[in-house]
C-alpha cells in the first residue's frame, strides 16, 4: 500500500517567475490557452508540524533535547513496552491552547485523541496518538504581510485560514545504512509533542507561503511554544500545491515534503507550481503524489514514507485512543468543577492573560511610538532581540528614533549578518552605540567619522566611542582659524572650480567641501566649512 | 494450613505457628505436586524464598507490612513483573522480561505478599478455555479430585476438564491451593469464567478502580485486573489494597471509600435483587439454572426483594463485544513487530517481510484472526458500519444496566457460565471464536458497561465440578456487591477442595507419580 516518492530536485540557480508562463523549459502554450483570458495560478495550503517547546514529551516523562546521544531519551512508554500507558503532559496542552489563542482559533472545551496506524520502524507502537476527530483548536486566522514595491516599502496584509491545531506525537528517526542494508532507529524524538497546524489553501505562491510560515515562526517564538528552528526540525512544513484558473475548481494537488528552511519552501513551491503548469500546458495531467526535497544529501534515495493522508485515509485505520479520557479545558477558574485544582487544570482565561506581545502588534507599536517606517519595523521584529536592542539604544540617547533606526538596521545588522552573529553576540552593546550616537548628536564627531568609529568599536570591543575618537584624533575640527587656512588652501589650488561657482554653478561647492573633508579626514564641521567656502568663493 | 483464608493464615503467621518461609516452601512443594495442571508458566522459586525470608524478619520484629505480609500469590502472565519473564503465553513474548512491575503487582509486593510465579493463560488472554496458550492448556484441579473421578468414572489421563479462561492458570493456582490469591485480568469474563469453573471467588472490579498500568492489554476500554481468592472477604481485602488512582493510568478513578473488611452480618432484607430474564439463554444447563433458582430463593426467604428485570439489548452484546475487542486487538498488537522486543523472525530480506514473518511466527491463529478482522472493522469504509455501530450498542447496553439500577435494583443475580467445566476433548471440538462467544455470554455485558461483577462458587455439579453464580452491581458499588456475595457464600456451603486429595499421587498411576517425585526434589 505504499507509494513511491518522486524526489524533487531544485536547481538553486533556477529563477522562476510564477506569473509569467514563458519560463525556460516550458513549451509555448497551445491554442486553447491563447484563447483563454485567465492564466493558471498556484494554490498552496500548508501542513505544519511544530515541535512543542517543553522539557518532557507529550505522554511520557522523558526529556526533550536536540542532538542528545541516540536512544538516551527514551522511556518505557516511548519504546512502546507492553503495558505502558500515555499520561498527557499539561504543558503541551497549554502550549497548543496558547498557540490557538494567538492565531484567533476557537479552543475546543473538549477534544479527543485518536490512534493513527501504520507500520514504520521509527513508530514503535505501530500507531501515532493524534487528534483526528476533535482537535484542541479550530478555525483561526494567521495575518501575515508581504513587502512589495521597489524598496519593499509597500506593506500588503494577507490572511490565511487555520483549519485546526491538533496535538500529536512525533515519531523517532530512521537512519538508513545502505552499505550494510540496515536501518538504525533513534527513539529520542519518539513521543515529543507536536502541534500540527493545518492552513487552508489560501496562498498562491512560494513567497506568500514563506511569509506566512515566517510570521508563524515569529509568533511561536514570541509565545515560547515552539523554538521554530526549521533546520533542527522543530518546525516542519509540508505544502499542498495545485494550480487552476481562478473561479474554476482546484486542480489535482501534490504534496511537497521535507523542506527545512523558509527559503527552500518558497523555491520548492514555485518550482512545483511551474512544473504543474508545464504539465497542463503540454496537455498532460498532474498526478496526486508526494514529492520530497532533500537538501542534505542532494542524492536520489528511494525510500517509502507512510503515504499521504489524501490517498490512504483508509490505510490508517483511525480509532479512538482508549487510554486517554477526553481532554477538557476550562474557560476560567469559575467554571472549574468542584474538587479540581486550578493548578492541575488548563484554564483558557489564565493562558489568555499570559499572552505576550505578538509580532504584528509589536510592529504597529514600533511604527506608532517611534515614527519609523513599516519596513523597518519588519526588520526589527524579524531579528531575535533587535527590538530590545533598538529600544535600549533609545533609552540612552536623545537622538531621534528615526535617526537611530538606520544605525540599527543597517550598520549593526549588516555587521552581524556578515559575521553570522546573533544580536546578543554583538560586540557593541546598546549603551555603547548610544554613546557613539550622542557624540555625533552633540557635534563632537561628524556622521562620516561616526561610521569610522563604529567600525573601530566593532573590532575592539570594550573601547568606548569617546576613547576611540580621542585615540585616533577624530574629534570634529571647529577651530575657525584652522578651517579658514585649510579652505584657503583648497580655494587657491582649484581656480577652475572657484570660477564655476562664481558663474552660478553652486553644486561645485560640494566638491570643494569634499576636498576640505579629505584634508581633515572627515573631521571638519560641515556647517562651518560650507559657510567659510561660500564666503571665499563669493 | 494451605486451605485457610487470609485471616486464618495471617493470624498463624503472626502467632508464629508457621513462618513465611515454611508457608512458601509448602506452596512450592504443592506447585511441584500439581505440575500436571500446568497452572504456572514461570515459578519464581528463588525470589519467592527470598521475599518470604524478608517477610519473616518483619514478622519476627512484629512489624508486618499488612495483612498480606508473607502470603503467597500468583500473577497472570500478562501483568508485567520486573526481571521476571512475562510471556502472555505467546511465542511473541516467550523470552520477554519487562523492566518494571505492573502497579497492581507492585502494590501486592509492597504489602509483603510473596510472588510464587506467573500463571498460565490463553495467548494474550484471547480465549475462554485456557486451552489456547503457547505453553499448553491448564487442567481443572477439580477434575483430579475424588467427586469428579468417582461420579464420572473418569479413568484416563485425557479425561480432565478445562479451567475456563483466559485466567485459567490463576484460577487453578488458587483452586489447587498453591497460592492464596491470584491476579487475573477480565475483559469479557476472563476472571469470572475460570473462577466459576474452578470454584474460586472471582472479582471483576469497576472499570478504572484498579490500575491497568503494566497489564498487557487486550481491550483497553474493558480490561480490568481481576482478583481471585478463596473467599469473598479475601477478595475484599485485596481490592482494598489495589484500588485507587494511579498517575500512570489516566483512566483510573479515586476509590469511593477505603475498603475495610466486609460486615459479617450483612442484612439482605432491604436489598433488591434483579433477575434479568434475558440471561435464561439457550444452552444454560439445568443444574446451573437450579443453582440460580436456589440462590434466588435464599434471598427471597431472607426477606430480600427478588424481581425479574429486563436488559433488552443483552442479545446484541456479544457480537458488539467482538467487534470492539477485535478492533482494539488489531491496534494493540501493532507494537509487536520484532524491533524493540519480543520474537524477531530470521527472515529479514526487507523490513516489511520481517514484520510479516515475525508476526506470523509469533502469534497463534486466534490472535492473527482477531488482528485481521479488527483491521477490517477499522477500515475507513467499514468504520461507521462496525466500530461506531458497536459503540452505539455498547452505550445502549450500559443504559440497560443504568435503567435497572435506577429503578431500585441493588444487584443483579445471574449465572456466570452456561454450565460446569467441559472436558478438554469436548471443548476443543469447537474453535476459539465459537467458544468465546458461548462462554462469555453472561460475563461480557458487565465489561461493556464497566460494572463490577463477582462470581461466587455455589455448588458442585453432578459431575463433581464447580458451578458459580454472578452478581453485577452499579459502578463503584464494589463493596456492597461483595457484601451480598459474602452473604451467598455463607449460605451455600461450597466445599473446599482440600476435603479431597486431588493430586495425581492419589491415583494408581505410579509411572507418573515417580516422574513427578524425581522432578519435585
Amino acid at each position: 500500500m505504499t507509494e513511491d516518492i518522486t524526489w524533487l530536485f531544485l536547481d538553486p540557480s533556477l529563477k522562476i517567475s510564477f506569473q509569467g508562463l514563458t519560463t525556460s523549459g516550458v513549451v509555448s502554450p497551445d491554442l486553447h490557452f491563447i484563447h483563454t483570458p485567465q492564466q493558471l495560478v498556484g494554490v498552496v495550503g500548508l501542513e505544519i508540524h511544530a515541535q512543542i517547546n517543553s522539557s518532557t514529551k507529550l505522554f511520557s516523562g522523558s526529556s526533550v533535547r536536540f542532538s542528545a546521544p541516540p536512544n538516551s531519551l527514551v522511556s518505557f512508554f516511548d519504546a512502546s513496552l507492553p503495558g505502558t500507558l500515555p499520561v498527557l503532559n499539561r504543558r503541551c496542552v497549554e502550549a497548543a491552547v496558547m498557540t490557538g489563542l494567538a492565531l484567533n482559533c476557537n479552543i475546543n472545551r473538549k477534544s479527543l485523541f485518536d490512534r493513527k496506524h501504520y507500520f514504520y520502524a521509527d513508530l514503535p507502537a505501530g500507531y501515532q496518538i493524534t487528534q483526528q476527530r476533535q482537535p484542541v483548536a479550530v478555525d483561526g486566522t494567521l495575518t501575515y504581510s508581504l513587502l512589495e514595491g521597489k524598496k519593499r516599502s509597500q506593506v500588503i496584509r494577507k490572511n490565511v485560514h487555520i483549519k485546526q491545531i491538533q496535538l500529536e506525537q512525533d515519531s523517532g528517526k530512521s537512519l538508513h545504512d545502505d552499505v550494510h542494508s540496515q536501518t538504525l532507529i533513534d527513539l529520542n524524538r519518539a513521543g515529543v509533542g507536536l502541534m500540527e497546524l493545518v492552513m487552508e489553501p489560501d496562498m498562491s505562491c512560494g513567497e506568500e507561503a514563506a511569509a506566512a510560515v515566517r510570521e508563524l515562526q515569529l509568533i511561536l517564538q514570541a509565545l515560547g511554544t515552539c523554538q521554530g528552528n526549521m533546520s533542527e526540525g522543530q518546525l516542519r512544513v509540508d505544502a499542498n500545491v495545485s494550480v487552476h484558473r481562478p473561479g474554476e475548481p482546484l486542480g489535482v494537488r501534490t504534496e511537497v515534503k521535507n523542506i527545512n528552511s523558509v527559503r527552500y519552501l518558497a523555491r520548492a513551491i514555485d518550482y512545483e507550481i511551474q512544473r504543474q503548469i508545464g504539465i497542463l500546458q503540454r496537455g498532460g495531467t498532474v498526478q496526486n503524489e508526494t514529492r520530497a526535497y532533500d537538501s542534505k544529501s542532494g542524492l536520489l534515495i528511494k525510500h517509502s514514507l507512510p503515504i499521504s493522508l489524501t490517498s490512504a485515509a483508509s490505510f490508517f485505520r483511525f480509532m479512538p485512543e482508549p487510554n486517554l479520557p477526553p481532554l477538557i479545558v476550562y474557560e476560567d477558574n469559575a467554571s472549574l468543577p468542584a474538587g479540581i485544582d486550578a493548578c492541575q487544570a488548563v484554564v483558557v482565561q489564565k493562558i489568555k492573560e499570559g499572552l505576550p506581545e505578538l509580532p504584528s502588534i509589536k510592529r504597529d507599536r514600533l511604527v506608532q511610538t517611534y515614527g519609523i517606517l513599516p519596513e523597518h519595523s519588519f526588520t526589527l521584529v524579524n531579528e531575535d532581540g533587535l527590538v530590545e536592542y533598538f529600544e535600549a539604544v533609545l533609552m540612552a540617547t536623545k537622538k531621534e528614533p528615526r535617526k537611530v533606526i538606520g544605525w540599527v538596521t543597517n550598520e549593526l545588522l549588516g555587521h552581524l549578518k556578515q559575521q553570522d552573529l546573533s544580536v546578543s553576540q554583538s560586540p557593541i552593546s546598546p549603551p555603547a552605540l548610544a554613546e557613539l550616537l550622542e557624540l555625533q548628536e552633540t557635534g563632537h564627531i561628524s556622521s562620516s567619522v561616526a561610521k569610522q568609529v563604529f567600525q573601530k568599536m566593532w573590532r575592539s570591543p570594550g573601547k568606548t566611542a569617546a576613547q576611540i575618537t580621542q585615540e585616533h584624533d577624530l574629534g570634529l575640527v571647529s577651530d575657525t582659524a584652522q578651517l579658514h587656512s585649510i579652505c584657503q588652501k583648497v580655494v587657491d589650488s582649484h581656480p577652475d572650480e572657484v570660477h564655476a561657482i562664481r558663474n552660478g554653478n553652486k553644486k561645485v561647492l560640494n566638491k570643494l567641501m569634499g576636498l576640505v573633508q579629505k584634508e581633515t579626514k572627515g573631521r571638519a564641521d560641515p556647517v562651518l566649512v560650507r559657510k567659510i567656502l561660500q564666503e571665499k568663493t563669493s | 494450613m494451605l486451605g485457610l483464608f487470609f485471616l486464618g493464615v495471617s493470624l498463624a503467621l503472626r502467632e508464629g505457628r508457621i513462618s513465611p518461609t515454611e508457608l512458601c516452601k509448602k506452596c512450592l512443594n504443592r506447585i511441584k505436586k500439581t505440575q500436571h495442571l500446568n497452572a504456572y508458566i514461570t515459578v519464581t522459586e528463588e525470589s519467592a524464598l527470598k521475599q518470604a525470608q524478608q517477610s519473616e524478619v518483619r514478622l519476627l520484629k512484629g512489624v508486618p507490612k499488612g495483612p498480606l505480609d508473607g502470603i503467597p500469590f500468583a500473577v497472570k502472565d500478562n501483568f508485567c513483573t520486573k526481571n521476571i519473564k512475562t510471556t502472555c503465553a505467546s511465542k511473541m513474548l516467550k523470552d520477554y522480561t519487562p523492566p518494571y512491575n505492573a502497579t497492581v503487582v507492585q502494590k501486592l509486593l509492597d504489602q509483603g505478599a510473596v510472588l510464587m510465579g506467573k500463571a498460565n493463560l490463553d495467548e494474550f488472554a484471547m480465549g475462554a478455555g485456557c486451552t489456547d496458550g503457547a505453553f499448553g492448556p491448564v487442567k481443572n484441579p477439580w477434575s483430579y479430585a475424588a467427586p469428579y473421578r468417582e461420579q464420572t468414572g473418569a479413568m484416563l489421563e485425557s479425561d480432565w476438564a478445562i479451567t475456563g479462561g483466559s485466567s485459567g492458570g490463576s484460577a487453578a493456582a488458587v483452586a489447587s491451593l498453591t497460592s492464596y490469591l491470584a491476579l487475573g485480568s477480565d475483559t469479557g469474563g476472563s476472571t469470572r469464567n475460570p473462577g466459576a469453573l474452578c470454584g474460586v471467588v472471582a472479582l471483576k472490579p469497576t472499570y478504572g478502580l484498579l490500575s491497568r498500568h503494566g497489564l498487557i492489554p487486550l481491550v483497553n476500554s474493558m480490561d480490568v485486573p481481576g482478583i481471585m481468592a478463596r473467599s469473598v472477604n479475601d477478595a475484599a481485602i485485596v481490592l482494598g489494597i489495589l484500588q485507587g488512582l494511579d498517575v500512570r493510568d489516566s483512566t483510573t478513578v479515586p476509590a469511593p471509600s477505603p475498603l475495610t473488611e466486609l460486615p459479617q452480618d450483612f442484612d439482605v432484607k432491604n436489598i433488591c435483587v434483579g433477575i434479568p430474564k434475558e440471561y435464561h439463554a439457550p444452552g444454560l444447563s439445568e443444574e446451573t439454572l437450579a443453582q440460580w433458582s436456589r440462590v434466588a430463593d435464599l434471598f427471597e426467604r431472607a426477606g430480600a426483594q427478588v424481581k425479574q428485570v429486563s436488559l433488552p439489548h443483552t442479545q446484541y452484546s456479544i457480537v458488539c463485544y467482538h467487534v470492539l475487542c477485535h478492533a482494539e486487538v488489531a491496534s494493540n498488537m501493532a507494537r509487536f513487530d520484532g524491533l524493540e522486543y519480543g520474537h524477531r523472525s530470521q527472515i529479514d530480506s526487507s523490513t516489511e517481510v520481517m514484520y510479516a514473518s515475525t508476526r506470523h511466527e509469533g502469534f497463534n491463529d486466534v490472535v492473527r484472526g482477531r488482528i485481521l478482522s479488527g483491521n477490517y472493522f477499522l477500515l475507513k469504509q467499514n468504520y461507521q458500519h462496525y466500530f461506531v455501530k458497536a459503540q452505539k450498542v455498547r452505550r445502549l447496553i450500559a443504559d440497560d444496566f443504568r435503567n435497572v439500577f435506577g429503578s431500585g435494583v441493588d444487584v443483579l443475580l445471574t449465572p456466570t457460565t452456561l454450565s460446569d467445566a467441559a472436558c478438554y476433548q469436548d471443548f476443543t471440538q469447537e474453535d476459539n471464536r465459537t467458544r468465546s462467544a458461548q462462554e462469555d455470554v453472561f460475563t461480557q455485558p458487565a465489561n461493556m458497561a464497566g460494572l463490577p461483577a463477582v462470581s461466587v462458587p455455589t455448588a458442585l455439579s453432578r459431575r463433581g465440578l464447580p458451578i458459580g453464580l454472578q452478581l453485577i452491581g452499579p459502578a463503584l458499588h464494589d463493596k456492597k456487591l461483595l457484601s451480598v456475595a459474602q452473604w451467598i457464600e455463607q449460605r451455600v456451603g461450597f466445599p473446599s477442595i482440600s476435603d479431597w486429595d486431588y493430586s495425581r499421587e492419589s491415583r494408581n498411576d505410579t509411572a507418573v507419580t515417580k516422574r513427578e517425585q524425581t522432578s519435585a526434589v
